[in-house]
Formats: C-alpha cells, sequence, structure tokens
C-alpha cells in the first residue's frame, strides 16, 4: 500500500478505535473494583445522543462532550443504587440498562433525525501539522482522540500506583477483607462504576460529534460490547485494552479499504468481522481456564451486603 | 444508618409475586409523570397506550399475536437463566431461525404441500438451535462468555438477513425492494380467528408453556437447572454435568427463538423482510424475570410486554408520540423489577441495627 492511502487508513483506526478505548478503559476500572457492568452499550448510546443534542442545540463542543459524559454518568447512577444498595442481579441490571438507554435514545433522538453538526474540530496545528506523514499522523486528531490516551495513561497510572487504586483493586479482589480493615466497599464501588459510565458516555459523544456527526438511532452498533469483550481481551490491563481498541479499530476499517482495493467480498460479510474478531479473541482469552480465572477480579459480578 | 436492609431468614414467596405487581404499578405512575412533563395528559395517555389497543377483537388477537413470539422465547430463556446461562442473544436465534425456515418456504416456492408448514417449523426451530450451538460449544470447548458470543451473533445474523434479502433472496419481480417473494399459503400458518392476523402460533407458544413447565417441575433436568443455579456446588456433588446443562438451556432456548421467528415470518410478515422482529429477543429478556422465570409466569408477563408494543404503536398513531417509548417503557419495568426484587431476600428496617446500637455508632 501507498503512503498517501496508509496515513488516512491510519487516521480511520484512530476514530474507530476511540470511542472503544473510552469505553474499554472505563470498564477496566468498574471491573476491578468487581462490579460486572453490561450496561456500557446502553451507556454509549445515552452519551451519543446527549452530546449530539447538545452539540446541536448549543453549538458548543465542550458542552457537547460534558453532556455525553454526565448521562453516562446518571445511567450508570441507576446501576449503582440498584446493584450496590439494592443488591440486585449485576447481569440483569447491566441488561436493563442498554435495553432502557436504547429505548431512551431512540425517543430523545426521534426529533434530532436528519440533523448535522459539524464535527470536533482537528488540532491541526499551522506549520507543524503540514509536515508530511508524521503531521497529520501525531497533530491531526481532534481533542477527545488526546484525551483518550491520556486517560489511558492516567487510568493506567492510577491502578498500579495510588492508594486509591489500590483500593479499587483490593475491592475487587476481596470485597470482605477490604471491609474487615474498614474501607467502604459500597462507595469505592460506586465511584468505580460512575467513572465508567462517564467514560462509555465520552466514547458515545465521540461516536455522535466526531465519527459520524449526526444521530442514527442504535448507531453504537455492538461497540459497548465489543468494549467489554476487550476488557477480558486485555487482561483487566488499560494499555493493553487501548492496543486492543486499535487493533478492533483496524478490523473496522478492513471493510472501508478491502472494496476500494477491489476484493471479491460482498459487503454485509465484510461488516461481520468485527464481531467474528471479538468471538475470536474471546476464545483465544479464555481457552485456559486456570490462566483466565486468575486475571479476573476475584469478585467480580459479586454483591457485597453488610449483615448486622 | 436510619433506613436499611435486613437478610430474610428465608426468601419471601409472597414477595416473588407482589414484586412484578410493585413494579408495573411503579412503571405507571413514573410513565403518567413522564407524560405530564412532556405535556400531554396523563391519564389520556395511559389509556392509549394501555387500554385502547385492546378494547377490540382485533387488538386482542393483535396481542396474541405480539405475545407468542415473547411468550416463545420467554421460556426457553428462563430454563438458562435458571443455570446462570445467559442466553442474551435470543434475537439472532430468532433471525436464523427464520431465514431456515423462510428459506424452505421460497425453496419450494412452486410446490404446494400441507407438509411444507411442518417442515418450516422444523427448520425454524433447528435454525435457532444451530445458532445457539456455536456459544454452547464455545462455552463448554473454550470457557468463552456465552453473553458476549451470543449477542455478537446476534449481530452477524442481522447481518446474514441484510445480505440475503439484498442478494440471492430478493424478489425477482420485487422492483428491486429488499423483500422476498411472497409465501405461498401454504407456507403460511393456518388463521385462528378469521378477519384478524392471530394464527396457530398461539397454541404453539401454549404448549410450549406448557412443556416448558413440565421440563423445570416435573423433569429430571429441570431439577438439575435450579439446583445448579442455586448451587454450582451441590449439583458437582450430585454428579450434574454443568456442561451437559449449558448445552441444554441453550439449545432449548435457541430452539425456541428459532420457533418464534419462524412464527413471525410465516404467521405475521408472510415474506422475509430486513426487519423480521422489533427486537422480540431482547424483550423477552424482560419477559422472563418479569415472570419469575416460571413458564407460567412467562405467559403472563409476555402478555403485558405485548401490550407495551401496541400501546407504542397507537400511541404514534393517536398522541403523535415516538413508538421508542415503547423501549422507555420496557426498560423502566425492568428497572423496577429489579428494585422491588431486593424484599425478596431483604427487608427494609428503620433505625439502628441491634449491633450497631451495642458498637455505639
Amino acid at each position: 500500500m501507498s503512503i498517501e492511502l496508509l496515513v488516512p487508513a491510519i487516521l480511520t483506526i484512530v476514530t474507530a478505535a476511540t470511542p472503544l478505548v473510552f469505553a474499554a478503559v472505563g470498564e477496566t476500572v468498574v471491573e476491578k473494583a468487581g462490579v460486572l457492568n453490561l450496561g456500557v452499550e446502553g451507556m454509549m448510546i445515552m452519551g451519543a445522543i446527549a452530546a449530539f443534542a447538545t452539540a446541536v442545540s448549543t453549538g458548543s463542543e465542550m458542552l457537547a462532550i460534558l453532556a455525553g459524559a454526565g448521562s453516562g454518568l446518571l445511567l450508570s447512577l441507576v446501576f449503582g443504587v440498584l446493584c450496590i444498595y439494592l443488591q440486585a442481579n449485576q447481569v440483569a441490571t447491566g441488561l436493563a440498562l442498554t435495553i432502557f438507554g436504547l429505548g431512551l435514545s431512540a425517543l430523545i433522538g426521534y426529533s434530532y433525525v436528519g440533523k448535522t453538526f459539524v464535527g470536533l474540530a482537528k488540532l491541526n496545528i499551522s506549520g507543524i501539522s503540514d509536515i508530511p506523514i508524521l503531521g497529520p499522523l501525531i497533530f491531526g486528531h481532534d481533542a477527545l482522540v488526546y484525551l483518550s490516551v491520556i486517560a489511558v495513561a492516567i487510568v493506567s497510572w492510577f491502578l498500579a500506583k495510588t492508594r486509591l487504586g489500590l483500593l479499587v483493586r483490593a475491592v475487587g479482589e476481596n470485597h470482605d477483607a477490604a471491609h474487615s480493615i474498614g474501607y467502604s466497599v459500597k462507595l469505592i464501588r460506586l465511584g468505580a462504576i460512575l467513572f465508567g459510565g462517564a467514560m462509555a458516555g465520552v466514547g458515545g459523544a465521540y461516536l455522535s460529534v466526531s465519527y459520524t456527526p449526526l444521530w442514527v438511532e442504535n448507531m453504537t452498533a455492538g461497540r459497548g460490547w465489543i468494549a467489554l469483550a476487550l476488557v477480558v481481551f486485555a487482561s483487566w490491563k488499560p494499555w493493553r485494552a487501548f492496543f486492543g481498541a486499535y487493533l478492533f479499530g483496524g478490523i473496522t476499517i478492513i471493510q472501508l479499504y478491502a472494496q476500494g482495493m477491489g476484493v471479491e467480498v460482498s459487503a454485509p460479510f465484510l461488516s461481520m468481522l468485527p464481531y467474528l474478531a471479538t468471538i475470536l479473541v474471546l476464545v483465544i482469552i479464555s481457552r485456559d481456564s486456570v490462566k483466565a480465572r486468575l486475571n479476573a477480579p476475584a469478585c467480580l459480578g459479586k454483591n457485597f451486603h453488610v449483615s448486622g | 444508618m436510619l433506613v436499611r436492609l435486613e437478610q430474610r431468614l428465608e426468601a419471601s414467596k409472597r414477595m416473588v409475586y407482589l414484586s412484578p405487581l410493585v413494579a408495573v404499578f411503579l412503571t405507571i405512575l413514573t410513565a403518567m409523570l413522564m407524560f405530564g412533563v412532556l405535556g400531554v395528559d396523563p391519564v389520556k395517555a395511559i389509556e392509549t397506550f394501555f387500554i385502547e389497543p385492546v378494547s377490540t377483537v382485533d387488538g386482542v388477537a393483535e396481542l396474541l399475536l405480539k405475545a407468542t413470539p415473547l411468550v416463545l422465547i420467554g421460556v426457553g430463556l428462563s430454563l438458562g437463566f435458571q443455570a446462570n446461562v445467559w442466553n442474551i442473544g435470543a434475537e439472532g436465534q430468532l433471525i436464523i431461525g427464520a431465514l431456515a425456515g423462510g428459506g424452505l418456504a421460497l425453496a419450494f416456492y412452486d410446490h404446494s404441500s400441507i407438509l411444507l408448514v411442518p417442515g418450516m417449523l422444523f427448520f425454524g426451530i433447528a435454525g435457532g438451535m444451530a445458532w445457539a450451538a456455536i456459544p454452547a460449544w464455545l462455552k463448554t470447548r473454550f470457557n468463552t462468555n456465552e453473553i458476549l458470543t451470543s449477542l455478537m451473533l446476534t449481530y452477524v445474523g442481522l447481518l446474514v438477513l441484510g445480505y440475503l434479502v439484498h442478494g440471492p433472496w430478493k424478489d425477482p419481480d420485487g422492483m428491486n425492494f429488499p423483500e422476498s417473494r411472497l409465501f405461498h399459503d401454504s407456507a403460511l400458518l393456518p388463521i385462528l380467528i378469521d378477519e384478524t392476523r392471530l394464527n396457530i402460533g398461539w397454541l404453539i407458544a401454549l404448549l410450549v408453556v406448557v412443556a416448558g413447565w413440565i421440563l423445570i417441575s416435573r423433569h429430571i433436568i429441570g431439577f438439575q437447572i435450579k439446583v445448579i443455579g442455586m448451587a454450582p456446588l451441590a449439583g458437582a456433588f450430585a454428579g450434574f454435568k454443568e456442561k451437559k446443562l449449558i448445552w441444554v438451556t441453550l439449545v432449548i432456548s435457541g430452539g425456541c427463538a428459532g420457533l418464534a421467528g419462524v412464527i413471525e415470518l410465516s404467521g405475521a410478515i408472510g415474506q422475509i423482510v430486513p426487519s423480521i422482529s422489533p427486537g422480540y429477543g431482547f424483550t423477552a429478556i424482560i419477559v422472563a424475570f418479569l415472570g419469575r422465570l416460571h413458564p407460567v409466569g412467562v405467559l403472563f408477563a409476555g402478555l403485558l410486554m405485548a401490550l407495551t408494543y401496541l400501546g407504542g404503536d397507537s400511541a404514534q398513531i393517536t398522541m403523535n408520540l415516538p413508538n421508542a417509548v415503547t423501549g422507555v417503557f420496557q426498560g423502566m419495568l425492568l428497572f423496577f423489577l429489579l428494585a422491588s426484587d431486593v424484599l425478596i431476600t431483604y427487608r427494609i428496617r428503620f433505625g439502628l441495627s441491634k449491633t450497631r446500637m451495642k458498637a455505639g455508632e
């Protein structure tokens, strides 16, 4: 492939990967705290519509992204209250979040179908961004792309190096022990859930204000679920989730380029690739059941309740 | 803490059945509030949503028609959910089942035979089973999470459907619309009530309810499902094969979903179109929970959820509300149900607990 084709290809991979990065890294923190929130898809789609609606009505990129984060956070708050304080089944509640999010976003989005928004501005520093190849690759993205990289770095550092990060992991590995030495399991988990919700919301916002700046019902198209698979794929490590997201971004854009290069495969089959790749990746990563169990937070999906 | 949850010594049987009623009540209350905010008369809206659609014979027939796939899938899913096998890809199994059955109808387009409909139903079940067998195989062979794989396969199934109706199965005389040829009369399910669309699919759903009931309460498999679900270790000690149950529950639920798909196709629709189901496979998850994972409960829950679809359509026509309201209703209902379910295993206590008072907190 010639270099002129390669640069736009890489740029497309970045845009396809960024929403996954946000959602997967957020969910990594949630799962590290021992909570399995399957509602990522619902939080992403709510983030997408909230951001798009805000962008269209105010024209402010900043407000749009904040609205995306806020709506993801609100929805995750519902999840948190149900699972942490009302002891609801995490799998069922996560599914409820997704069903509810898809419904509510369609209801809100009803009046936004067909509207458009210019999309997030690219960084484009004059002079530097014009450097061939490296210029657009490093300086040609919008703010959220850079933010996603920064977020991964911060989360990685937070989980590995900070006291609070250690607590998050402790709560996820053994909530009884963490409770018995005096930490509030519920508060720490709620914090993690809200962070994950906000991140999923931003991931959704990226879809509707940057990736394709318009509103389409159900536009997340399973990305929330792919993000969940990425967390498993990454063995709950933020940087691995980041690279996983880029790998998936690469698979997503194969369909765009394969046809341009005259590959004789019909479009629906190429569109299946990300989903089939997800299954394949899950198979590879889960095959060794002992290793898979060692990597997963020990209390993942288990509710915590203090009796007495 | 002034309000707290105290674990009950025994799960409350009463609350198991009361909780769905509480949830429905809260959902309607919230919905009325929501309509009020939207500037719609709440009482009128609720009437349009829940009463108007079933005030005619045709309305009731439509209700049963829509309840058919929900009940069928709900019964299948509830078996798996009891054993902690989370098949959430029923939508995909529905589509593949519909395609298998519909493909048979198209293959025998030039023949009319009374065997065609039974053949289609058989192919539908087989198609759904085959699609659900993939996550079952991956789970038992490679330990892969069935939630994610079954869901990913739903997207794949949708793309297969899109490919077929846009490509090889497109009606050659259909002005290029992405639809198959209309099925022959011998590929359509017999109608139960004249002048309506209600077909024998509803009776099949009722049969499946009875079969599910017998399986879960009278058959050894049902017993094993319940034991593995509640106490996996006890099940293992008793020698129950967990892998076998994963296979059984996934394949049964897939077969039910496939059956629902082919019934939808040869009953309500009559040809293969790009959208066979408005998300019945996902709504059936709510149906299963609302029905307390019991076949008879699923029957009632299926009827109620079918009503939300009709209500959504009716609100769209008479009140100009987007029919996405249905999805919001359904999600809300599940939230409230999960919240009220806390009362099954916990009771609400006010004031400080005894142990804490002693500790001087």
